[in-house]
């Protein structure tokens, strides 16, 4: 297959191309007097960044601001009349509501698990294999992991054989129990469609955190060991501030991944019985009601969502250099 | 993280070594561009050079008119006789082969597994007579890769198109390519019924043309366990739910439902009530509603849902309450009539679900095991209703390949090749009734093509966002049951919002 | 960056409270129960893909009405015609080379360009570079739809739509604010010492980057390799879009997806097609670990 050998070309030629520019760059910005070398440094090294960020991201978000002030098919504007249709939307609020319990639950736990793990593991001989173990589900795509907990949460009336692990984990220990349906009653649903959100992104957040485990100062540590505090105290007082900002990050990630929310969603229940979230609404209005000025308002509400998160990540980020 | 690092040698001697590694990677680099550049487009369509072919003559007669009403039961002797001429052979066209076009059409559709494997078996003639190729693209995904795609000003050349809906708000932007220049609309109004060539106009031009159809209405039983228990099939609504009712007083429950589809959940739900208004309240009333003219909280349609609530909100009359309903996927729903012992009788669903029941029951035979009756009458002078649906297609760019394709498609002989392969019905007047694989697609073709009241589905008809609420709707309803003002409410708000253009 | 900085001067903080700690009993209890939780962890997260492993090896009239568990028992009714049928399906080798060729490039073009722009945030100072950061970690939230019909228009226009290097661009583009973000972490977390020193020497920033940051930050890289290879091997809707699904080009999940018809038949082989899927992925993980474990700058400098 001459795809085969394209293929082995691109392997290697495109980080030449990547580095070469970069190489190419410096040699060029050397001839240069070093204080405007200086300033030009950072744009030569942000530029391929920006270039593809203003293309694929940046110049998309300002079409869609622009688009959600047009009609659905784009060609009249309508001003705000997008964004009232949607403050009075009853089903929005619900979709608001239900991407806050994503935000405050996935995010705990994901989190939380993730340390413990990564924590726990730490230099045990079973560390790559329950790491392994963990992270296998964001292997998975979200189709395959659609099937794998069909399979957990399938539904038979009682008297029919179970096919859902677990109703029927639950008939055979619980005594009294009656199956149910779990993606059809509301709140538990949604718990049950973040609890597949857990399950493929707790071992995102191990893998990050245990890197950062990992540039730990073994010295510090062991100074620390020496000093007689047990492993609890070793936690709080030094691991803990260490890698706080690992912590952050992983944090901000995982609540800017609720805001984002909608593979599983959508193929587990496509947002009914409640569980809608803002990623499949805004997904339903453009491609099912083909509605493209009220999908991109949607988004708009998800940009402006995430300013609060970001202005807290700044504040955290100005007292962390303020301390260095 | 305090750390200190691990360095071997002195910056000062790695300097040396960097930049010469350095220079080599931006050598070798910018030979790289340019190869890469080369290697990157993927194969296109060639210029073609011959002019099409002419569409080939219909070499069979027409099928024998309509006489039975359309809801024989199917236990009965097949009443009309079967078309006894027509060439269904599936190889070349009558008309001049001299022409071998090359180049390639691009295709977009919702086909994948047996379906694709149908489809391309239907396109096969045509490619090895114009030497042409077809490149299929399958996406479950339509409506976001097709409204995508257009959007962007990159179409396919043909693409399955997901609804009249969607046909209709291409049209109107002026991206489908109008089929009555491109197609010999002589030929297509002796082989079609004028509905279904209607079905595929929008603003007056003919913008599509249905590649499938499927018949719905159809109530499916265990034909043993019939037998044994002595039901009588219903030919009115009023039967129906006396028997549904003698089931019920014998302690089990008659009917099975799944509603469950993913983002289409909902929709076997809308497709009954669509049966129930057309026999119910008539096909003017039905007309009015799928065109946004009659209110969701009109008596007649608040009847229609109340009508089917007597089945859907009863957990007597529904295997396993709303909690199986609102869960289970339609494709699955079928099989509780199936079990040992079987805990449901009866079940509505379209054509299709024959593929479903043999694949999940592999000893159920057609005709033996299971079978189907016709939706029963309930109001009698709207007798001989029939519901249908089909898959439409439609042109985007007009090039030879795609034209000569499209043209092929609506062939008998293009149609047979699907509706041989079992688990599809043809619009085609043409393809005989001895096409049919199975006893069972032949009394579904028959009724489709004798019905005097020929409707598609409504809610295939309605703007998309007016259909999504009506299916979530159907789901709302079967959750609460006594929510129903308010749900009929809430669609006449997005009815009043969505026929807006 | 904040933490412990000087090792010998927290120690008398410690020493403290060092006098309260428990005995080395408890130690143990808590040591005991460590390997406890991780243990049932690992039962809670493997069960569920079991689930999936069985059900690929079941036939499909079996999987529908019957619970997994009922295989690992006799008679097992085991087959392996998912896996057959999912390895003879049309296309399935040049779809698996397809996907190859999509994400390596894309996996390796967002790590080169969001390490370079990291390195710019955490170790260059220009004017705007904090606001720079925050705007280009904002972009995490950008949905992807909404890119779909702006990009694929630019594309169209530019002739990149149903190509490769096109759909390298857009999965660069995509990555690169959580790879930023990430990357400006690690990197920011180096000594000052490490890199001044380095400066002193003579240095280029170039040379500081290949031969210091890098090297030091791989645990870092790798995970965000991982991640981004995963990302773009597992995508469906991008590569549908701007590469389109024509079999020449089509990914493996094209391909896979195509095994069930639009009606959602065939579903049963999506569970042979997610194990046979995940193959590569899970091959280079494993192959990755030891950059995870190695703790390159874990120790002391000698000297």
């Amino acid at each position: 297959m001459d795809r085969l050998g394209l293929a082995l070309l691109a392997i290697v030629g495109v980080p030449l191309v990547t580095c070469g520019y970069l190489v190419v760059g410096e040699r060029l910005l050397n001839e240069l007097p070093p204080r405007v070398q200086r300033a030009i440094r950072p744009w030569l090294w942000l530029a391929p960044a920006i270039a593809l960020l203003g293309v694929f991201l940046v110049y998309p978000t300002i079409e869609t601001i622009r688009v959600s002030l047009y009609g659905p098919s784009s060609q009249h504007f309508v001003g705000l009349a997008n964004y009232s249709y949607l403050a009075s939307d009853a089903g929005l609020r619900l979709t608001i509501r239900n991407n806050l319990l994503w935000i405050v639950v996935f995010t705990a736990v994901t989190v939380a698990l993730g340390l413990i793990i990564a924590v726990l593991t730490d230099r045990r001989r079973y560390e790559n294999f329950a790491k392994a173990v963990v992270f296998l589900p964001m292997a998975v795509s979200f189709v395959g992991a659609g099937v794998i907990w069909k399979f957990v949460y399938d539904y038979q009336p009682a008297g029919a054989g179970q096919t859902g692990l677990l109703n029927a984990g639950l008939l055979a220990t619980v005594p009294g129990f009656s199956p149910r349906a779990w993606l059809i009653l509301d709140p538990i649903n949604n718990l049950a469609l973040i609890a597949v959100g857990v399950w493929v992104w707790t071992g995102f957040c191990t893998v990050i955190l245990s890197a950062a485990l990992k540039g730990l100062s073994r010295e510090v540590l062991e100074a620390a060991k020496v000093d007689g505090a047990n492993a609890w105290q070793i936690f709080l007082l030094v691991t803990l501030p260490c890698i706080a900002p690992t912590i952050a990050v992983v944090t901000t990630t995982m609540v800017i991944f609720s805001l984002k929310a909608f593979d599983i969603v959508y193929v587990m229940t496509s947002g009914n019985f409640n569980t809608d979230v803002l990623a499949n609404r805004m997904y339903t209005e453009m491609f099912t009601n083909d509605n493209f000025g009220r999908a991109a308002a949607i988004a708009v509400i998800l940009l402006v969502a995430i300013v609060p998160v970001m202005a807290i990540n700044v504040r955290r980020f100005r007292r962390q250099e303020e301390q260095n | 993280m305090a750390h200190e690092a691990r360095t071997s040698t002195t910056p000062s001697q790695e300097t040396f070594r960097v930049t010469r590694r350095a220079a080599l990677r931006g050598g070798l680099a910018l030979l790289a561009v340019p190869l890469l550049a080369a290697c990157s487009q993927s194969g296109s369509a060639s210029s073609p050079t011959a002019a099409p072919t002419t569409a080939s003559n219909p070499t069979a007669a027409p099928t024998t008119a309509a006489t039975a009403h359309a809801t024989a039961a199917a236990t009965a002797q097949p009443t009309v006789a079967p078309a006894t001429t027509t060439s269904a052979a599936p190889t070349a066209q009558s008309a001049s082969s001299a022409s071998k076009i090359g180049g390639s059409v691009s295709v977009l559709a919702t086909w994948g597994g047996n379906e694709q494997k149908n489809f391309e078996a239907m396109v096969k003639p045509w490619e090895d007579q114009t030497g042409a190729k077809m490149n299929y693209e399958g996406t479950r995904d339509l409506n976001a890769v097709l409204a995508t795609r257009v959007s962007a000003g990159n179409p396919p050349d043909l693409a399955g198109l997901p609804g009249p809906g969607q046909m209709a708000q291409f049209a109107k932007q002026g991206k489908l390519v109008d089929l009555s220049n491109v197609l010999d609309m002589n030929a297509m109004k002796q082989q079609y019924a004028t509905s279904w060539l209607e079905l595929a106009q929008a603003g007056g031009k003919q913008v599509g043309i249905f590649i499938k159809a499927a018949l719905k209405g159809s109530i499916w039983y265990d034909v043993k366990v019939f037998q044994s228990a002595k039901y009588q099939i219903p030919k009115t609504w009023d039967d129906l739910m006396k028997l549904s009712n003698q089931i019920v007083s014998s302690g089990k429950t008659p009917w099975s439902i799944g509603l469950e589809s993913g983002a289409s959940s909902g929709w076997p739900a809308a497709d009954l009530i669509d049966d129930i208004v057309l026999r119910q309240a008539g096909p003017d009333a039905y007309d009015k509603w799928y065109q946004g003219q009659l209110k969701w909280s009109s008596a007649e349609i608040k009847q229609a849902w109340q009508t089917w609530g007597q089945i859907a909100t009863n957990p007597k009359m529904a295997y396993g309450g709303k909690q199986y309903m609102l869960s289970t996927n339609f494709g699955k729903a079928a099989d509780p009539l199936f079990s040992n012992p079987p805990h449901a009788y009866l079940h509505y669903q379209a054509s299709f679900i024959t593929s479903f029941i043999e694949q999940d029951n592999p000893s159920v035979k057609p005709i033996v095991d299971y079978n189907f009756f016709f939706f029963p009458t309930i109001n009698s002078q709207y007798d001989g209703a029939v519901e249908g649906s089909g898959d439409l297609f439609g042109m985007f760019k007009q090039t030879d390949q795609s034209a000569t394709l499209i043209k092929w498609l609506t062939t008998p002989q293009a149609q047979s090749i699907w509706v041989k392969a079992g688990g599809a019905l043809s619009p085609n007047k043409l393809v005989a009734l001895d096409t049919y694989p199975d006893e069972i697609s032949k009394e579904s073709a028959q009724i489709l093509s004798n019905g005097s009241i020929v409707r598609f589905g409504a809610d295939d008809l309605m703007p998309t966002a007016m259909e999504n609420a009506f299916w979530k709707g159907t789901l709302a309803y079967v959750n609460n049951p006594g929510q129903l003002d308010s749900i009929l409410s809430h669609l006449d708000s997005v009815q009043a919002d969505s026929y807006k253009s | 960056m904040a933490g412990i900085q000087s090792g010998p001067a927290e120690a008398p903080a410690l020493n403290q409270t060092a006098r309260a700690s428990t005995g080395p009993g408890l130690e143990r209890v808590a040591h005991l129960l460590g390997h406890l939780v991780i243990a049932s962890l690992v039962v809670l997260w493997l069960v569920p893909t079991l689930g999936l492993l069985v059900s690929s090896f079941r036939p499909d009239a079996l999987v529908a009405s019957t619970g997994w568990w009922t295989a690992l028992r006799p008679p097992y009714h085991l087959t392996l015609d998912n896996y057959t049928t999912v390895l003879t399906t049309d296309n399935v080798g040049q779809s698996f080379v397809n996907s190859v060729f999509v994400a390596v490039p894309a996996t390796v073009m967002p790590l080169l360009i969001a390490a370079f722009a990291a390195y710019a945030f955490s170790w260059m100072s220009f004017p705007g570079r904090d606001v720079l950061f925050f705007l280009v970690v904002g972009l995490l939230v950008v949905p992807l739809q909404t890119t779909l019909i702006p990009v694929l228009r630019l594309f169209t226009a530019l002739g990149l739509n149903g190509t490769f290097p096109g759909i390298w661009l857009a999965h660069t583009g995509y990555g690169l604010p959580f790879a930023i973000f990430l990357l400006r972490n690690f990197f920011s977390s180096l000594p000052r010492e490490m890199i001044e020193a380095a400066a002193i020497d003579g240095a280029s920033p170039l040379e500081t980057f290949f031969s210091l940051v890098l090297p030091t930050s791989v645990p870092a890289l790798a995970a965000l390799a991982i991640f981004q290879f995963l990302w773009v091997w597992n995508d469906l809707l991008v590569a549908l879009i701007y590469l389109g699904g024509e079999p020449s080009v089509a990914p493996l999940t094209v391909t896979v997806s195509n095994l069930v018809n639009s009606l959602g038949e065939g579903w049963q082989l999506l569970t042979a097609a997610a194990f046979i899927s995940m193959s590569l992925p899970l091959v280079i993980f494993f192959s990755l670990q030891r950059f995870f474990v190695a703790g390159i700058l874990a120790g002391s400098v000698k000297g």
